[in-house]
Parts: structure tokens; sequence; C-alpha cells
């Protein structure tokens, strides 16, 4: 079995890197960017078929390592 | 004073803070991140500053969860000293230890150079040797100091003294300019709320031979080394 968790900023968190890379953007003249947020994806294989055990390893996953949840949210999407 | 200075993959500043410690008079041992124990009779657990773990994932996420660490942990819930400088700081956000995170500077630029810090207040045990007010002069280089921090714990760290060290001018006024890596209220260091537990981003182990420049950072190591003695 696979997933994807997906780690991103909360909303109101500062994100110097997407601010930057937003500027790129502009810079190089691309056009209707309205702000860039950075994120973080994770592809995992699970040793699993059990969904809800797949589940449940993936979000102690998340909150013990892979997201700070001070400042990140996450997504867990099982394929 | 007993202190156990831990390594991690990566960690390259315990040199210079097992020299700043041997020098204030400290028993020192270096203990690797896979021990489940710390040396008997520890008094003082150092993270030194590096790059634990290249800083994959977040910087000190993968440090803050090593064996070691429940020891540590263990140590700092009986009083126990803890002192996390610049990446050790980040791990002690990581582990759990001190609230809030450090993320990458305002600025987007890994920032080294001398740096002073205002010391808020001199009643704890690192900073017993300062003057409540002082401006010493440290350095810092790092690329993620920013702390950040909600509101309510802001309020908390603030409301209860908590804040060690503020980056400041030279006569210890914090203003804008000296806030180099964009830090909420200008927080550079924290302590834990018994006072036992400080992480900060800046070096004061970098600071403590008149060959270099500077001794003010001695202070911090001194006053750990005669709160022991005296404990």
């Amino acid at each position: 079995m696979k997933a994807r968790v997906t780690v991103t900023l909360k909303n109101g968190v500062l994100d110097p890197q997407g601010k930057a890379i937003e500027g790129a953007l502009k810079s190089l003249g691309v056009e209707g960017i309205g702000g860039v947020r950075q994120g973080k994806v994770f592809d995992i294989e699970l040793d699993t078929a059990d969904k809800s055990q797949a589940e449940a390893s993936l979000k102690a996953a998340c909150e013990k390592l892979l997201a700070n949840t001070v400042i990140e949210n996450y997504r867990i999407e099982i394929a | 004073m007993k202190s156990a200075v831990i390594v991690f993959p990566g960690s390259n500043r315990e040199g210079d803070v097992v020299r700043a410690l041997r020098m204030a008079g400290s028993d020192i041992q270096k203990v690797w991140h896979a021990e489940t124990e710390l040396p008997k009779g520890t008094d003082l657990v150092v993270l030194p500053g590096g790059f634990s773990y290249g800083d994959y994932l977040r910087c000190g996420a993968i440090a803050g969860r090593a064996t070691v660490m429940d020891a540590v942990r263990a140590h700092a819930a009986r009083g126990g000293l803890v002192l996390g400088i610049c990446n050790g700081f980040q791990i002690l956000c990581e582990s759990g230890l001190l609230p809030g995170i450090l993320m990458r500077n305002a600025n987007l630029r890994f920032i080294c150079h001398r740096q002073f810090l205002k010391v808020e207040r001199n009643d704890t045990p690192f900073t017993k040797a300062y003057a409540q007010g002082q401006a010493i002069d440290v350095c810092v280089a790092h690329g993620e100091g920013n702390y950040t921090a909600d509101e309510e714990t802001l309020k908390r760290l603030e409301g209860e003294g908590l804040v060690a060290f503020r980056y400041s001018d030279a006569h210890g006024h914090v203003t804008a300019d000296a806030n180099r890596n964009g830090s909420m209220n200008s927080i550079a260091g924290i302590y834990s709320e018994k006072l036992n537990v400080l992480g900060m981003m800046p070096h004061p182990e970098n600071l403590v031979e008149d060959l270099v420049g500077g001794t003010d950072g001695r202070g911090l190591f001194e006053s750990l080394v005669s709160f022991a003695k005296a404990a």
C-alpha cells in the first residue's frame, strides 16, 4: 500500500521561503501568481494491506516526526 | 560539577563547549546520542551546536527524538540543568523541552557575526555572573534562528519572565536593527518554566578567550559551575 503525506505551514505562520519563491516567479514574468506557500511531500510505502492500520501508522508518523504541529498541518492520502 | 555533552551525528561545536566548561572548572564527559542513560551524577547536560542529521526534515527534528533524549527529558524533569546552544536550542524545541520553534531567518540568509545580547535576568543558574540588563558580547552563526511561537506561548514566556536573552545593541537596548534573524520579541534564548533548561541561538562558548577578542561568554559557564557547587 502506498500513501502520500503532505505537510504545510499553518495559516498565519510566516513563510520567508515561499515569499522568496513568489518573488522569483514574479521576476521570471510568470503571470497570475497570487501567493506561494512552501511545504513538504512524503511518499510512503506501507507494509500492511489494512487501511485502518495504515492510517494509524501514518498519523503516528506525522504526530511524532513528520510535522511539527506548532507550525505545520498534515494531510494523509492513502492510494 | 559534572557535565555531559551530547554528541549527535553532525554536531560540530562540542569541542568549543567542552573547552569553555573545562575553563570554568567542570568535569566533562561526551555522550553519544544512542546512549540510553546519562553518566551517574550528571549536573548539566549540554546540547552543542552544529547540524545534527544534516538539518534534514527540520533543524533538530531527528536529534530531538534520539534515544538519549529520553534520558535528557528525565534529567530535566528531576530539575537537572540543560543547556542547548544553536542547534541544541532547535533540538530542545523539537523535543518538547522548550516551547516554540526556530524558523528560517527572516532575511533568508545565514548570519554569522558578533552579537550583543541583553541579559534579561541574573537570578538563574545560567546568569548569576552577569548583571541584569547587561549587554554581553558573543556571536551568532545560524540560518534558522527566527524564534516563533503562538501568541499564547509568547504571552506566557513574557509574563513568567522566561525570556533569557534578547538581541540588543552594545548598550543593551533591544532595537529592530539588532534583531537580524527576525525573532519574535527579539528573543535570543528562553528558559523552561522551572528555569533549569536554557535554549539560546548565540554562542557564548565562542567568546571565552582574549585571543579571539572577548570573554563575555565565560560568565554563563562560570555561573553554572558555581551554581552546581553551591547545590
